[in-house]
């Protein structure tokens, strides 16, 4: 059976199965739409459980011509990391889904958006071939767009014009690098081809991959957002709708991160060890200076957000510190986020339709008024802090022992991210939940009905489930994970003394100068962790 | 002195015949038929233009020459014949609303789409460069004649004064280009033109270099390209909406067949002194045309610069060359008819009796009003933009896949980042379609049988196009094959 394929495009058939339900059932419309995510997601646990423990390699692989003389290929698969990455994807779609009671106009359309939305992002992490993962890239844009634009808030045109522009200015570019890659594999004598499994063992001539790594990275730091590419994400979520928020944060984010795990580093080994330190910088300014923002904003929806910025920046540190360490915690880390950060903007939605404001400086005591939603707004953000036996533990702890393992300075610093956001959430929580009742409107708004505690509790059993009892999801990576850095570094040192005069020749002087010495990182790079095993060679895929 | 008088090859010539007999019959019937009956011309025409289809799709894949050795049937013209005729036949069903609401005399209006159809058909197939200059006429003096169809309008007559004055202009080019590569060559005919030019030593005859540059410069006038633009976007705007659409699909096409056709067969390989300027070319086209488009209000006007920044792409892939760059430019060709005669059928259907400037305002919460007509239109702008999964994404990256193989690394970016700035307008329409609320007073679309098939139709061909674009790009592949070689 085609699970894979089945899984991505569920959604996109009960969107169009949704078009000829009549408009006026407005909770038949609703429970289908609910019924086709709900379907999904329990289709992805059958990937959760028939995943093989300890294989690398991509499995559930399907493959079939789409546009032979091009060599596209239609090829799906997933690894331990793309895994986790659908998982979340389709679960959060479904809880999305359901705490989309506050839509009340156009919702044939709304749940349309949302399950097309959903296929193409489910689209993106099982895409093996590059031109079919544009596709899928370029395909989760359309909806949120209209997401945004249609049920958002006051300046909701300006921010999805701005939301789609800065995606589609990184994207572009990353179109021009995917036809180069191909293109160049052909020219070295292979035939042409964009599945990324045979790709990944190519050599690209290291001068050509800086542009490549570079336009490929763009595309991936503007969606993670990366500093100083993040100006759209505070926009984009303050307007958004609740549940486009949710899944922005939730999943659109972390295919940025994905994208530089998946595609970036495999691809580009030479040129991820030349810009390493040059990302590692932008994500830890990132952390401080999203932290920093994140302290001072009086709307709750856009201190989320910049918190947002402070916490993918470390999940890039941890990325980059390309030991196995950091990349389990970083991967676990972006689950975490999703289910923190997705459940922090449901919370903020639940309350924004109860009061209609945002503002911190409006709300104060709401504890007493309505309990269960600050017991367990506290419990999310105390998840978002990364309070021990809650999930941002695991993963926040995991990707500090990574960064420290190759530069312990960097961790210092990063903890001290950390501490920041503590401070900024539980200021948050202090200013909201705790405190006199001000404003005595807030004392008779109502606490949460059944329907948000059903959606809310799911969130909850994982956010305690991961952070008390990790390995199942852990074990599930691992080796996927070490395959990721055994590619990077392999081909790292192979290549570098192959083509190092070669690529240094053909650079401009300015690149030059700024890598002084790429050959005395590779060996820190190699002497950080020590090679992962034995395996010989980089084995091809399946079959 | 005796004259010869050539054979003519009756089976070779009948797709041009059948089209001609079909113009002239719908001129002589409408002298017979009452105002009442005179749809039955647009029958004829459509029956005409099927047959004549027919039989070029079953002489596929045989190669001859006819009327004299002047006219080339290989599977290249049938390539572009089939797109001719295709656009022809849309034209006519999305003129429907437009020759009823504005009372065009329907006769004249459908023979004269024919003739300069075959005008398009003559350019594609021709072998020799006074059979390309006959092309030419027979396609833009139609055209003068359509563009100045609403005698009433003055917006109209504009258009087709200056497009009479501009196009004149164009032709003399053209022609003096001719000239040139006469007087160095000896012969009109192209392949003795390509004979003559293997000797390298002939590039260096300046009139070479002149004849080839006054060509360019005739055909970019009809491509539209920049700084030879400055025609196009009055004359697309002042014309009839219907007559805009032909226009914009099928000149375009039918210069670039033109353009392929020259220079893949006789002024091969190009020579390395043509590079730079049309490098030049091809990114002012693109930037200009792009960013013109950005401030525009009138939504015709829009389409009409943005068919300038299409014709940019189309002069990257003439630039990247090769098999593959000229299989890019067909397959586009394609794409950008159905998407943008799905557009005009659009804007047909929401314009109103005598507004030929329809403003965007007019589409304002159109989504939520016309769902059907709202949802083609989007698809036709995100295929525009280049957005996936629709045909223009697919032609994108066949162009730039060709530039980029053809090292042309730098122009691509470029033209990346161009699109770019077209996501911002073409967006700005479904924003406006989608996210506005629908004002007082806005035009009721009129839905004929005619408009919603040729919606259908452009619709389902661009999504098939973007998702399945197999079969079109290997037809592409093949047609440019019989003739490159």
């Amino acid at each position: 059976m085609p699970l894979l394929s089945l899984i991505t495009f569920l959604p996109a058939v009960g969107a169009a199965g949704l078009l000829v339900l009549p408009r006026k059932r407005q909770d038949l419309i609703r429970g289908a739409a609910l019924g086709v995510s709900v379907l999904t997601f329990l289709l992805s646990l059958k990937l959760f459980t028939d995943f093989q423990v300890g294989v690398g390699q991509m499995q559930f692989v399907e493959e079939m011509a789409w546009i032979p003389s091009f060599g596209i290929r239609y090829k799906l698969g997933i690894d331990g990391i793309s895994l986790f990455l659908v998982l979340l994807t389709t679960f959060l779609t479904a809880i999305a889904i359901g705490a989309s009671t506050g839509v009340v106009h156009r919702i044939k359309e709304y749940m349309v958006a949302m399950l097309l939305l959903e296929t193409g992002m489910i689209g993106v992490f099982v895409a093996l071939d590059l031109v079919l993962f544009y596709v899928f890239w370029e395909a989760t844009l359309l909806p949120m767009y209209f997401l945004i634009g249609i049920w958002g808030g006051p300046r909701r045109i300006y921010a999805t014009i701005k939301f789609v522009l800065y995606t589609m200015a990184g994207s572009l570019l990353m179109l021009v690098a995917i036809i180069a890659v191909g293109l160049l594999h052909a020219q070295a004598g292979g035939e042409i081809t964009f599945d990324l499994t045979v790709l990944m063992h190519a050599e690209i001539p290291p001068a050509i991959q800086w542009w490549l790594f570079l336009a490929f990275a763009l595309a991936f730091a503007i969606k993670v957002p990366l500093f100083p590419f993040h100006t759209w994400l505070p926009d984009a979520h303050v307007e958004a709708p609740t549940a486009a928020s949710v899944l922005l944060a939730g999943v659109l984010l972390k295919m940025g991160t994905y994208g530089f795990l998946r595609f970036a580093l495999p691809l580009f080994p030479h040129a991820t060890m030349t810009f390493l330190p040059w990302i590692s910088g932008l994500a830890f300014v990132g952390i401080v200076y999203g932290a920093w923002v994140a302290m001072v904003q009086p709307d709750l929806k856009s201190l989320v957000a910049y918190s947002s910025v402070s916490h993918l920046g470390l999940v890039v540190l941890g990325i980059f510190a390309l030991n196995g360490e950091g990349i389990a915690g970083s991967v676990l880390q972006m689950v975490n986020h999703g289910l923190s950060t997705g459940a922090l903007f449901l919370m903020v939605g639940m309350i924004y339709e109860r009061r209609h404001t945002r503002m911190i400086a409006d709300y104060g005591g709401l504890f007493r008024v309505i309990p269960f939603f600050g017991g367990t707004f506290l419990l999310v953000v105390l998840s978002s802090i990364g309070l021990p036996g809650l999930n941002g533990f695991v993963g926040e702890f995991l990707i500090l022992l990574g960064i420290f393992r190759v530069h312990p300075l960097y961790a210092l610093v990063a903890v001290t991210g950390i501490v920041w956001a503590a401070w900024y959430m539980l200021g948050m929580v202090r200013r909201v939940l705790f405190g006199p009742l001000t404003h005595p409107e807030n004392a008779d708004i109502s606490d949460l009905t059944w329907n948000e505690r059903i959606v809310l509790v799911p969130v909850l059993v994982l956010i305690v489930w991961i952070g008390v009892y990790p390995a199942p999801f852990l074990r599930r990576m691992e080796a996927s994970v070490e395959r990721v850095i055994v590619q990077v570094k392999r081909r790292q040192t192979v290549q570098g003394s192959e083509f190092r005069d070669q690529g240094r020749a053909a650079l401009s002087p300015e690149f030059v100068s700024m890598n002084p010495e790429p050959s005395t990182m590779n060996r820190e790079a190699s002497s950080m962790s020590p090679e992962p095993s034995t395996k010989d060679g980089p084995e091809r895929e399946e079959k | 002195m005796s004259l010869s008088i050539p054979q003519l090859d009756w089976g070779g010539a009948a797709p041009f015949l059948v089209l001609t007999l079909t113009a002239l019959g719908i001129l002589l019937f409408d002298l017979f038929l009452s105002v009442r009956h005179k749809v039955w011309l647009m029958h004829l025409g459509l029956t005409g233009v099927l047959l004549t289809m027919a039989l070029l799709v079953s002489g596929f894949g045989d190669q001859k020459r006819v009327v004299g050795e002047m006219l080339i049937l290989d599977d290249f013209s049938r390539f572009f014949h089939l797109l001719f005729l295709l656009i022809a036949a849309l034209t006519f069903l999305v003129s429907v609303k437009d020759v009823e609401q504005e009372r065009i005399h329907r006769g004249e209006y459908y023979a004269l789409v024919l003739f300069a159809t075959l005008g398009m058909m003559v350019m594609a197939s021709a072998a020799d460069l006074i059979m390309l200059f006959l092309g030419l006429e027979a396609l833009s003096i139609p055209l003068y004649i359509l563009s100045g169809f609403l005698r009433g309008q003055l917006t109209s007559n504009e258009s087709a004064l200056k497009y009479l004055l501009l196009g004149a202009f164009a032709s003399a080019f053209l022609l003096y280009g001719i000239a040139f590569l006469y007087g160095s060559a000896g012969s009109t005919r192209l392949d003795r033109i390509a004979a003559h030019l293997s000797h390298g030593a002939a590039w260096e005859n300046p009139l070479v270099f002149f004849g080839i540059g006054l060509l360019l410069v005739g055909l970019a006038f009809k491509i539209g390209a920049v700084p030879f633009h400055m025609w196009l976007p009055d004359v697309y705007e002042g014309a009839p909406t219907s007559v805009t659409a032909f226009m914009i699909a099928g000149t375009k096409a039918a210069a670039f067949a033109a353009l392929l056709r020259v220079f893949g067969t006789a002024l091969t390989p190009l020579h390395a002194e043509w590079v730079a300027p049309l490098w030049i070319l091809a990114l002012l086209t693109m930037g200009v045309g792009n960013v013109a488009a950005l401030t525009q209000q009138s939504i015709k006007r829009m389409l009409a610069y943005s068919s300038i920044a299409h014709a940019g792409y189309l002069l990257v892939a003439f630039l990247a060359g090769s098999s593959r760059g000229f299989s890019s430019i067909l397959f586009y060709l394609v794409v950008y008819a159905f998407m943008n005669l799905g557009a005009f059928a659009v804007i047909i259907a929401l314009a109103r009796q005598g507004e030929e400037r329809p403003t965007l305002s007019a589409y304002a919460g159109l989504g939520f009003r016309h769902p059907v007509l709202a949802f083609s239109m989007a698809v036709f702008m995100f295929s525009l933009a280049g957005l996936p999964p629709t045909g223009g994404f697919m032609g994108k990256f066949y162009i730039f896949s060709a530039a980029v193989e053809a090292n042309y690394v730098g122009l691509v970016v470029l033209a990346v980042l161009c699109s770019l700035i077209s996501v911002f307008f073409y967006l700005r329409v479904v924003v406006v379609m989608y996210m506005e609320e629908p004002r007082e007073g806005q035009p009721n679309p009129v839905f004929s049988p005619a408009i919603l098939i040729t919606l259908f139709l452009a619709t389902t061909a661009t999504l098939q196009l973007g998702l399945l674009p197999a079969g079109m790009w290997d037809l592409a592949v093949r047609s440019v094959r019989s003739f490159l070689g």
